[in-house]
């Protein structure tokens, strides 16, 4: 038997739609089920499926904001120090007149660093909002970024910020493999990749294997409707010596049970016990990495 | 020349599949696949690859050990959490944290830092098996800008559409709806969004409908595996008519289109059945509003 720890365990997928949120909710409500204290916390600020599916009570709400620079019209000469540092177009300067374009900021800090009439002062930019709640015993955070905004790494922050001291972290990851897919795996305990056996699961499990091997993250894969497409990923897996953590079939039960926003492991309840076994073999990995990193 | 730039809020619903089968219907069309973090597209239409390029997005920090004095200031003013301190007293640059802001140039006093421009990926330009030019890339793991390479992707497919006369670009859009979908949308024609009847599917659909509207942007819809719910195959065709889009078919939930993806063939080549004829019935209507839109719009200019 496992101790329940202090574990984040993030679930990722490389692309979207290979069921990184089926099953990161699914193995969510059946650690809940075995009475582990479970965080649901979803990273996936762009998209966030998860509620969908748990249905949570939502609590309250954070806005998350970015600082951004202010220019005092009286003290700024025009001189242009700022738009010549600011490596994002974030503000530029046009017959001596400063314009900001908050949008583009990355709220580095620089433009304010170089001004030598002290005209740039910092103001907080709204960019989205964390929701924090319940869903049945499973405590439940996402993060929303508002729409036409890009700064998906800070929302994915203000969500991480309510990983929680005891008890396990459940994080679902954006799809891809670029910044907010990284944003989301600092500080991660141990890494579940949810692939499906086909050419275009395939591909793209390669891509997310080498992120995660970059990244340095212990990782092992649960194969999502399995029983289609072929076996190609499962050679790449033994090829690769990367541990399988558990196989969900291809059912159009699960499917169809998906499209009505339930979680197989709630509704049918020939998979209770699926989700349980794979949510075990993931805890075990999950501590015994730990036992690793402590040597 | 016209860009028809094929988006879902989600990804796995389908995008890939339908623009290979419309690359095998359409004959005289560029091909883009703007899904630069898992590009997919390849694995269909098999491109030989003619010309390579690196693509350079962004610049990245790098600190010279025999010039560092130790002194922390870099560390003490980047936000990103980019700088740490080595075991023998100076710093160093995580590079998968670096945003490439230069802040830790601007404060080192010993000008230890490098500033400069880093290949974060490479863009290929390529014949697809079908004979069409096709634009794509390849963005580095864990590397960002990938709004910037989007942005690349298309304007060389812009640019060989207009030197060889084809009369439409098709772009394998970027899931989502941050900066990558944006930099897919900017300056299209029309958008076709391909859904499913989930409650994710519709959830993402009202997102995307607020992205094109603000583009103002003529957006066409259709719900894969149309067949696993019927009643939501239908609220989120209601949806989309209010606002404003127009429904241009539906496709079942069938094996032929896995079966297809493992042959490497669009699903208008390997299926003779209801999948074929849905996606070529999605195909025809695609081009019917893409004609009365553009009608429309020679109405507005001449008036």
């Amino acid at each position: 038997m496992v101790t329940p720890e202090n574990a984040v365990i993030c679930f990722a997928g490389g692309k979207g739609g290979t069921g990184k949120t089926t099953v990161a909710a699914n193995i969510a409500a059946s650690l809940a089920k075995q009475s582990h204290t479970v965080t649901y916390l979803d990273c996936d600020v762009e998209e966030p499926n998860g509620h969908l599916f748990l249905h949570p009570h939502i609590e309250r709400r954070q806005r998350v904001t970015v600082p951004v620079p202010k220019v005092d019209i009286n003290r700024c000469t025009g001189c242009g120090k700022c738009a010549e540092t600011c490596q994002f177009q974030a503000i530029t300067v046009v017959n001596k007149k400063v314009l900001v374009f908050p949008e583009l900021c990355h709220s580095c800090g620089g433009c304010r660093l170089v001004c030598p009439e002290n005209a740039i002062a910092e103001v907080p930019q709204e960019i989205g909002t964390v929701e924090i709640g319940h869903a049945g015993n499973i405590r439940f955070v996402q993060g929303q970024l508002d729409i036409q905004q890009v700064k998906t790494p800070p929302t994915i922050q203000a969500v991480k910020q309510h990983i929680p001291e005891n008890g396990i972290a459940i994080l679902d990851a954006p799809p891809g493999t670029s910044c907010p897919v990284v944003e989301t795996l600092q500080k991660v305990d141990y890494l579940v990749l949810v692939a499906e056996p086909t050419p275009f699961g395939l591909h793209d499990l390669q891509l997310v294997v080498e992120m995660a091997r970059v990244l340095h993250l212990n990782f092992g894969v649960v194969i999502n409707r399995a029983g289609w497409g072929d076996r190609n990923t499962y050679d790449y897996l033994q090829k690769e010596n990367i541990p399988l953590l558990g196989e969900i079939p291809n059912d159009r039960a699960i499917a169809t049970a998906y499209t009505r926003g339930e979680l197989a492991a709630d509704t049918l309840p020939q998979y209770r016990d699926l989700f349980t076994q794979i949510a075990q073999t993931i805890l075990q990995k999950t501590s015994s990495t730990r036992e690793l990193c402590k040597n | 020349m016209q860009e028809l730039v094929v988006i879902s809020g989600k990804g796995g619903t389908g995008k890939t599949s339908t623009v290979a089968a419309f690359a095998t219907l359409a004959k005289q069309a560029v091909l883009a696949d703007c899904d630069v973090d898992a590009a997919d597209l390849h694995l269909i239409l098999s491109p030989t690859i003619q010309y390579r390029e690196d693509f350079r997005g962004g610049k990245r920090a790098s600190i010279n050990p025999e010039l560092c004095l130790g002194c922390g200031k870099c560390q003490q003013f980047c936000r990103f959490d980019a700088i740490y301190a080595t075991d023998n007293g100076t710093y160093q640059v995580n590079p998968l944290a670096c945003e490439g802001c230069g802040v830790c140039q601007l404060v080192c006093p010993g000008e230890a830092v490098d500033f400069d421009l880093a290949a974060n990926g490479e863009w290929y330009l390529s014949q697809t098996r079908l004979e069409n030019p096709m634009v794509h890339a390849k963005l580095g793991i864990a590397e960002e800008n990938s709004g910037k390479l989007v942005t690349l992707v298309r304007q060389k497919a812009k640019t060989i559409a207009t030197e060889q006369n084809y009369p439409l670009i098709v772009t394998d859009g970027s899931p989502g709806i941050g900066c990558p979908v944006m930099a897919s949308l900017t300056g299209a024609d029309f958008a076709l969004v391909v859904t499913e009847p989930t409650p994710s599917g519709l959830h993402d659909l009202q997102r995307l409908v607020q992205l094109l509207q603000r583009f103002q942007m003529p957006g066409m819809v259709y719900v894969n595996k149309f067949d696993l719910n019927l009643e939501l195959t239908e609220k989120i065709e209601t949806y989309a008519r209010a606002q404003g889009l127009s429904v241009v078919g539906r496709m079942p939930y069938t094996p032929a289109v896995t079966a297809a993806q493992t042959e490497g063939l669009s699903v208008v080549e390997f299926d003779s059945g209801e999948a074929a004829a849905s996606m070529r019935n999605i195909w025809q209507q695609v081009n019917r509003e893409m004609q009365k839109q553009s009608q429309t719009q020679k109405v507005y200019q001449t008036c």
